[in-house]
């Protein structure tokens, strides 16, 4: 059914990617600011969410004017936030809805393309039961559209199956938080590093993800703080660390077994905090003992002193922080992976204060605020578990349906494309996320799409995930609507309107709307705009987790922002969690859990014997919908290549800018090589940006995290082989590595 | 901007090149950026640097500039050439001695950085420094500088027989006894 209707070429020529290079109206007109306005907002990419001014001159936005009074950022930007303002007036938007048609897309009009959807979802349903139809959403929405995605699956549809691409991202370290310390928010305001004495950073290329971060950490070196970074690769920021760890992948949780093994040898725990603040101490310190410097050596690539130096700073250091990030969350036990650096942190005292605590660094732009109002599968809106009967019967009546009507969880993402391969979920809508480029396995997911009955898909560009759909709903851009997000550090922004969709494209907020009119369920969705629906997430989340009752859009602006909960209106919100050691548990107490090493799921052997993993580029972002549209972007790094290093490169006779196949148990992929001796040489990286024949994706594998279920991206078995350049292709050309940028 | 300067880090860049890409967004030089950002050896290291004009107190591009085309401004920002006059001859590029004019073959004229004078001269700081995640591009006044860094900004910059002062600083970085740029040496191997 769902079977790509054209050749990809011809795709791709009608939807693009295309390259958008200069701004509206060419750079002579851009240079002109006779009738514009600066729209104060956020960037639309990262967790950090910079703060930015839009100018704008008639429906259209034609630059950018750094945002200097902004705190988190004070004007700083990454090359994706100065180059954001290219998916403004893009060729390739969508202005209008998109049906399948005989050769290709046709356009429809709304009424035919929300009334297919809404009666193919329904046929479905009375057919196969209201389970049968699955949503995906994604953390790049604002929460108001979160919120309402939640409320639609659960209340228009009635299905269990909602998640959202967030899945990807930041839920091992949201559920060892909820497991140790009571909550899923990070400890710490991102002010506190430069407090620090110590930062230890673990799986995080901050240079390159969270560029802002940067200079949060130098600062803390200014300060006369050390910085230690573990990585299998050398990052840009790794460079100037004062110790570098260049852990095995999939490693981790031995080396911060380590690491508190040479912490507690020492004498360095903090014993009053353990005694008064947590429970389960006794357990996590026996099963550390095994973990002498030798041994974690061995089992990780560093070295025993380095091993020693890292505990003696933390142990040592009056204010310690630790920073995490997919490096560590995107693996089979990420959530012991993080459970292991809460545990240093823990047993060092080191949280609750300003300058100390662990904190991962949120990858996805509402990556925490997306999570907290409903659209993961389990949780309802105010981060309340949807299994919690109390949680239930609030929500309901908010809602105003029976709280026995609101299904119960459902799967994760990666599960959702699982039940679809078994016949078990038969129609799809999707939001927000392309899991084509995105999911591990990518001709697994291709295979799930083919098989649907129905799939129906909001979006402003023809992703390639969206390629495969029935209906394509032409959406928003984040610019599009207002309403707020909540940023890593777990400050809710405000997200401000800069232009109306263009087109025929319609806000995402009232396409759900109108689509749950249609499936009869319009009482509960009457929200004429954004604003109706934060008022009710407002009430919604109230006494919650995550309590958002306090909030109101004009403090918003006016405070520059406000940390969550802010529980009544007045309430000056909450930066830092723990002081005083007061933690989420009825006890107070924090937990100490069970770290042990576990192998992964995709263990190397002779056959693939090298660590595959994967990451960002700084120059774009996610499965690239956006970012590879943006010319200047896909400039700075045109293509994935395979990182490796030349003791490897050597062994296969592979040179700088070679083309080099890396074959995993599913897949093989071909790409040109950069030689570098800033990896480890039983690795390889591999950028996962791209779609089809470069996707890093076709090489990943589909094991979970059996608590958090996210998907193993940061360690698959491999091997590579030198490959036949193509005759007529200069392996040297724009490939070489000096030239490369 | 009255009493801020210039400094650049090296040792600080990312190489993200926020700064490139910020700079080309210019109205006066309209999509081409005239920041150079160079990897130094990328298959040793990450290294980065970003290269701004230096705006040096005697610009050994005008010096070298056979039509007169170069101006210094008395707040000491060296100007891209003068459009009359310039006759795309490169000896500027060839001159510099940190490599940063570029000659815009299609307009015939050299442009370099100009320190962003559009935005200096109405309180703005330059585009480049504004953004820079890292602060590898810095502009505050010299006192925030002493307060913020620990490294010393240095404007004096001898090659071979000339010595060049600039108007922009440079941090140099702290004495390092070696570098180790290979992962391999901070890796434990059972063999060895």
């Amino acid at each position: 059914m769902a079977k790509l209707p054209l050749p990809v070429e011809d795709l791709i020529r009608a939807y693009g990617p295309t390259l958008k290079h200069t701004p509206p109206g060419g750079w002579a007109e851009s240079a002109r600011h006779e009738g514009e306005r600066l729209v104060k907002t956020h960037c639309c990419f990262c967790g950090q969410q910079c703060g930015i001014q839009l100018r704008v001159r008639q429906n259209e936005v034609v630059g950018f004017e750094p945002w200097e009074e902004f705190p988190f950022n004070r004007g700083m930007l990454c090359p994706k936030g100065v180059k954001r303002y290219l998916q403004g007036s893009h060729p390739d938007r969508l202005l209008d809805p998109l049906l399948r048609a005989e050769g290709g897309f046709r356009k429809a009009s709304w009424e035919e393309a929300l009334g297919t959807t809404a009666s193919r979802l329904k046929e479905i349903q009375a057919a196969h039961g209201p389970d049968s139809v699955a949503v995906l959403g994604g953390a790049s929405l604002i929460s108001e559209k979160s919120y309402l995605l939640g409320k639609f699956a659960r209340v228009a549809l009635g299905t269990r199956h909602i998640d959202y691409n967030g899945r990807l991202c930041m839920v091992s370290a949201g559920t060892a938080y909820k497991l140790a310390l009571g909550v899923d928010r990070n400890p710490n305001p991102w002010s506190d590093i430069p407090h620090a004495q110590v930062v230890l950073v673990a799986g995080s290329n901050v240079a390159e993800c969270f560029p802002i971060t940067t200079d949060y950490l130098w600062r803390m070196r200014d300060n006369g703080g050390k910085l230690i970074i573990a990585d299998p690769r050398r990052t840009p920021i790794a460079r100037n660390a004062d110790l570098y760890l260049p852990v095995k992948p999939g490693m981790d949780v031995a080396l911060f077994a380590g690491i508190l093994h040479v912490v507690l040898r020492e004498g360095l725990e903090d014993r009053t905090f353990i005694d008064e603040h947590t429970t389960g101490f006794e357990a996590v310190a026996e099963y550390v003992k095994q973990w002498d410097p030798r041994r974690t050596a061995e089992a990780t690539g560093v070295p025993p002193e380095s091993i020693e130096k890292a505990a003696l700073w933390f142990g040592t250091a009056e204010r310690a922080m630790a920073l995490h990030a997919r490096g560590i969350e995107h693996h089979s036990h990420g959530v012991e992976n993080v459970l292991s650096v809460i545990n240093l942190c823990l047993a060092t005292g080191n949280i609750g204060r300003r300058g100390a605590g662990p904190n991962t660094i949120t990858g996805q732009g509402n990556g925490q605020g997306g999570r907290e109002h409903g659209q993961k599968c389990d949780q309802l809106p105010g981060q309340r578990h949807i299994e919690d009967p109390a949680a239930r019967e609030y929500v309901a009546k908010v809602w105003g349906v029976k709280p026995e009507s609101l299904p119960h969880a459902g799967y994760s993402a990666v599960e959702i494309i699982e039940a679809i391969h078994r016949g078990e979920i038969r129609g799809l809508l999707s939001i927000c996320f392309n899991p084509l480029v995105s999911l591990p396995d990518a001709g697994y997911v291709r295979e799930a799409l083919e098989k649907l009955e129905f799939f129906g898909i909001i979006d402003f560009f023809l992703s390639e995930t969206a390629r495969h759909a029935d209906v394509v709903l032409a959406g928003s851009l984040q610019e599009e609507e207002e309403g707020i997000v909540c940023s890593g550090e777990g400050r809710v922004i405000k997200i401000n309107k800069a232009v109306d969709p263009p087109g025929n494209a319609r806000g995402d907020s009232r396409i759900i709307v109108d689509l749950a009119r249609r499936l009869g369920q319009g009482q509960y969705f009457q929200f004429p705009s954004t604003r109706e629906i934060f008022n009710e997430l407002r009430v919604a989340s109230k006494g919650g987790t995550a309590d958002y009752s306090g909030i109101t859009w004009e403090r918003l602006e006016k405070e520059m922002g406000l940390f969550w909960p802010v529980p009544e209106e007045g309430h000056p919100g909450t930066p830092r969690f723990f002081e005083g050691g007061h933690f989420k548990y009825p006890d107070g107490k924090a937990r100490f859990l069970a770290a042990e090493v576990r192998p992964g799921g995709d263990p190397l052997d002779a056959e693939y014997p090298l660590y595959l993993t994967t990451g960002r580029v700084v120059s774009q972002f996610l499965s690239g919908t956006q970012t590879r549209r943006i010319g200047p972007l896909v400039d700075q790094y045109p293509e994935p290549q395979v990182e490796l290093h030349p003791e490897l490169a050597a062994q296969h006779g592979i040179a700088n800018g070679d083309l080099v196949t890396v074959t995993s148990r599913r897949a093989s992929v071909t790409l040109p090589a950069m030689v570098v001796r800033t990896i480890r040489p039983d690795t390889v990286f591999i950028p996962y940006h791209w779609p089809e024949r470069k996707s890093a994706n076709n090489l990943t594998h589909r094991t979970l995290d059996p608590r958090s279920k996210i998907p193993e991206y940061k360690c698959s078995a491999c091997r590579v082989a030198k490959a036949e350049t193509p005759a007529g292709l200069k392996a040297n050309g724009r490939l070489n590595v000096l030239g490369w940028r | 901007m009255h009493g801020y300067e210039f400094y650049a880090d090296p040792s600080r860049c990312i190489g993200c090149q926020s700064c490139v890409n910020a700079c080309a967004e210019c109205g006066t030089h309209r999509g081409v950026s005239m920041i150079h950002l160079d990897f130094l050896d990328r298959e040793w290291t990450t290294a980065t640097t970003p290269m701004v004009c230096m705006h040096c107190e005697d610009p050994t591009c005008a010096q070298a500039c056979p039509a007169d085309a170069i101006k210094k401004g008395e707040d000491g920002v060296v100007r891209s050439a003068l459009k009359p006059r310039c006759i795309a001859c490169s000896n500027c590029v060839l001159a510099c001695p940190f490599g940063v004019p570029k000659v815009e073959v299609a307009m015939e004229l050299m442009m370099k950085c100009d320190m962003c004078y559009d935005r200096t001269s109405v309180g703005l700081r330059p585009m480049c420094a504004t953004v820079c995640p890292s602060q590898a591009l810095m502009y505050v006044t010299p006192d925030e500088a002493a307060r913020l860094r620990r490294d010393r900004p240095v404007n004096t910059f001898r090659f071979g027989n000339q010595e060049v002062r600039t108007k922009v600083y440079m941090y140099l970085p702290q004495g390092e006894e070696q570098l180790e740029v290979d992962v391999i040496h901070d890796m434990w191997r059972p063999e060895e």
